[in-house]
């Protein structure tokens, strides 16, 4: 960058390239694994480097379902996949909605116990939901949220990050907008609505991209929380693909493996600018 | 506010204060009846042996993930801020494994070190090291480092490389004229002004380490071989919702819940002080 160093240069191409190539190899295994017959992947040691032509028949049984060779049969994925839209979606978009409305109130209006609320929403911040998985349990079924999509995502949309982003964030917006607001006589909801959250379009955006991928990728929850078929995400679904390592159908697994990746891969990397801005502004 | 509050209050407070309610409890087997047991699931607690044994495997693991995960980002962090061209490329090339799930990401590299088709595993074999996960309690761990780095390493790169990225070019270009090889210069500038950042994701990755990498060790060891490889969470799920045993599955919550507090409050800590030399 100073100098101009053709030797280290080529270095730290040839590193980052390496990296990238080990980062990028078992994705390619996987899918070299989906385009394989279960009879090529049992009989391989070790499995062939190079694409099978089984591709179209392994994705339509990951994605309809369809009978395994010892005549069970494969939940299809395109219901779980569904399931997991639904969650990461609601759990983006309430997560949000909700943090939006309250840091509004906690930047812009002064109400009694104003400290003691601030500090309530703050200290969940603190607390995965990992952390509370019993007694978080124990309420949502009580509340008869079990095997629904209230109890998939309510829970999950618990927790302060986006709250207290958009907090840093209203604390940036000048006094004089709210100001030349009320001048013009504006309520305090058409403030709001004109000129803050069109302000907050990129937080926005960035946390939606963040927390699409935590509620895609939940797993531990969802583990818990359902026990019928038709609630499970497609993530949960992989895992109960592996039964035994001996009788695993790899193909269908790697299939369904990677369209579990898919969309969330395709959400970061398309909304690559907003992602990563997020996330740098939102952890510090 | 009002939802946002009654959300928190409902699954944030009333749980935790469930799981410090019940870890002061004791259940019988069938759950009918549970009578005031005081401190007596803590004390259990520290007399269990598989618990001080599952605490130094989460020690050891979340050591050597935070460690690779930062070594390696660094490395390929500062690689890519010195390159000219594709920068942008290969950025966009790492960033993804951001987006796999965790038991995804722990599938895939069970596959890779499965016998007889894993490649990984085949190759190991062919230099002399039989690979077995299930019963060698060293390469269980090695399996699970190694797919939680992976996941991992995009997340680290990304703030090394905007840390790396926001380090003043005169800085630099100054050392470089008063003769500072490129090593010396990384050491002496750009390590030490990239203190806070790699401060922030040593904290983030030992929660990490802690609580995101459930996915893995289900999907890869689900703790085993014996409980070798069961971290502290993974703890928490299997006694409370496998072996039934509520109030000592709370009261590890609650440990797990200090634990979280002590971490979040020394990294807020140290970044109002922002830790700069």
């Amino acid at each position: 960058m100073i100098e101009r160093r053709p030797v280290a240069n080529f270095f730290s191409h040839a590193i980052l390239i390496l990296g990238v190539c080990i980062v990028a190899f078992p994705l390619y295994l996987a899918f070299v694994a989906s385009t394989q017959s279960q009879e090529q992947i049992a009989a391989s040691n070790p499995l062939s480097l190079i694409p099978g032509s089984h591709a179209l028949e392994t994705y339509r049984i990951a994605l309809f379902g369809g009978e395994n060779s010892r005549g069970g049969t494969f939940p299809p994925a395109l219901p779980m996949m569904w399931v997991s839209l639904v969650t990461a979606v609601v759990i983006a978009v309430g997560k949000i909605v909700i943090s939006l409305l309250s840091a509004f109130a906690i930047v812009y209006f002064r109400f009694p116990a104003k400290g003691l609320v601030f500090w309530m929403i703050f200290i969940t911040l603190m607390l995965p939901v990992e952390v509370r998985i019993g007694p978080t349990y124990a309420v949502v079924s009580s509340l008869g949220m079990l095997n629904s999509y209230a109890g998939l995502t309510i829970p999950l949309i618990a927790s302060a990050t986006a709250t207290f982003l958009f907090r840093q964030f209203f604390l940036t917006v000048p006094d004089e907008l709210v100001e030349a607001a009320r001048m013009d006589g504006a309520s305090p909801m058409r403030f709001f609505w004109d000129v803050l959250l069109p302000l907050s379009k990129t937080s926005i955006a960035a946390l939606f991209v963040i927390q699409f991928i935590y509620g895609w990728n939940q797993y531990l929850w969802p583990l818990l929380v359902t026990t019928n078929e038709n609630m499970y995400p497609v993530v949960l679904g992989i895992k109960r693909l592996i039964a035994g390592e001996a009788y695993t159908e790899w193909n269908v697994v790697m299939a369904t493996a990677i369209l579990a990746m898919l969309p969330p891969a395709l959400v970061v990397i398309l909304m690559q600018k907003w992602f990563v801005k997020g996330l740098v502004d939102t952890e510090k | 506010m009002a939802p946002q509050l009654l959300v928190v209050l409902v699954f944030f407070f009333w749980p935790a204060s469930q799981a410090v309610w019940q870890s002061l409890l004791s259940q019988d087997a069938f759950g009918i009846s549970s009578e005031f047991a005081g401190l007596l699931n803590f004390s259990r607690l520290w007399a269990d042996d598989t618990y001080l044994q599952s605490f130094k495997v989460t020690a050891v693991f979340s050591f050597l993930v935070a460690g690779c995960g930062l070594a390696i980002a660094l490395l390929l962090a500062v690689m890519a801020n010195g390159v000219i061209r594709g920068a942008g490329t290969y950025k966009t090339l790492l960033i993804w494994p951001y987006a796999v799930a965790p038991v995804v990401a722990g599938v895939l590299w069970v596959f890779m070190f499965s016998s007889p088709m894993g490649v990984i595993s085949f190759a190991l074999q062919s230099v002399g090291i039989q690979w077995n996960h299930l019963l060698n309690s060293t390469h269980a761990m090695t399996l699970i480092v190694i797919a939680a780095v992976w996941k991992q390493i995009s997340y680290n790169f990304l703030f090394f490389l905007a840390g790396l990225q926001s380090i003043p070019k005169s800085l630099l270009e100054a050392a470089a004229i008063d003769g500072a090889s490129p090593a010396r210069r990384f050491w002496t500038i750009v390590f030490p002004l990239l203190t806070p950042t790699t401060f922030f994701l040593l904290v983030i990755n030992v929660i990490y380490a802690f609580f995101d990498t459930f996915g893995i060790v289900d999907a890869a060891t689900q703790g085993g071989p014996g409980k070798d490889t069961a971290i502290l969470v993974y703890k928490v799920y299997f006694d409370g919702f496998k072996a039934m045993d509520m109030g000592g599955s709370a009261a590890q919550s609650v440990v797990l819940m200090v634990i979280v507090m002590a971490l979040t409050v020394l990294q807020f800590r140290f970044i109002e002080k922002k830790v700069n030399y």
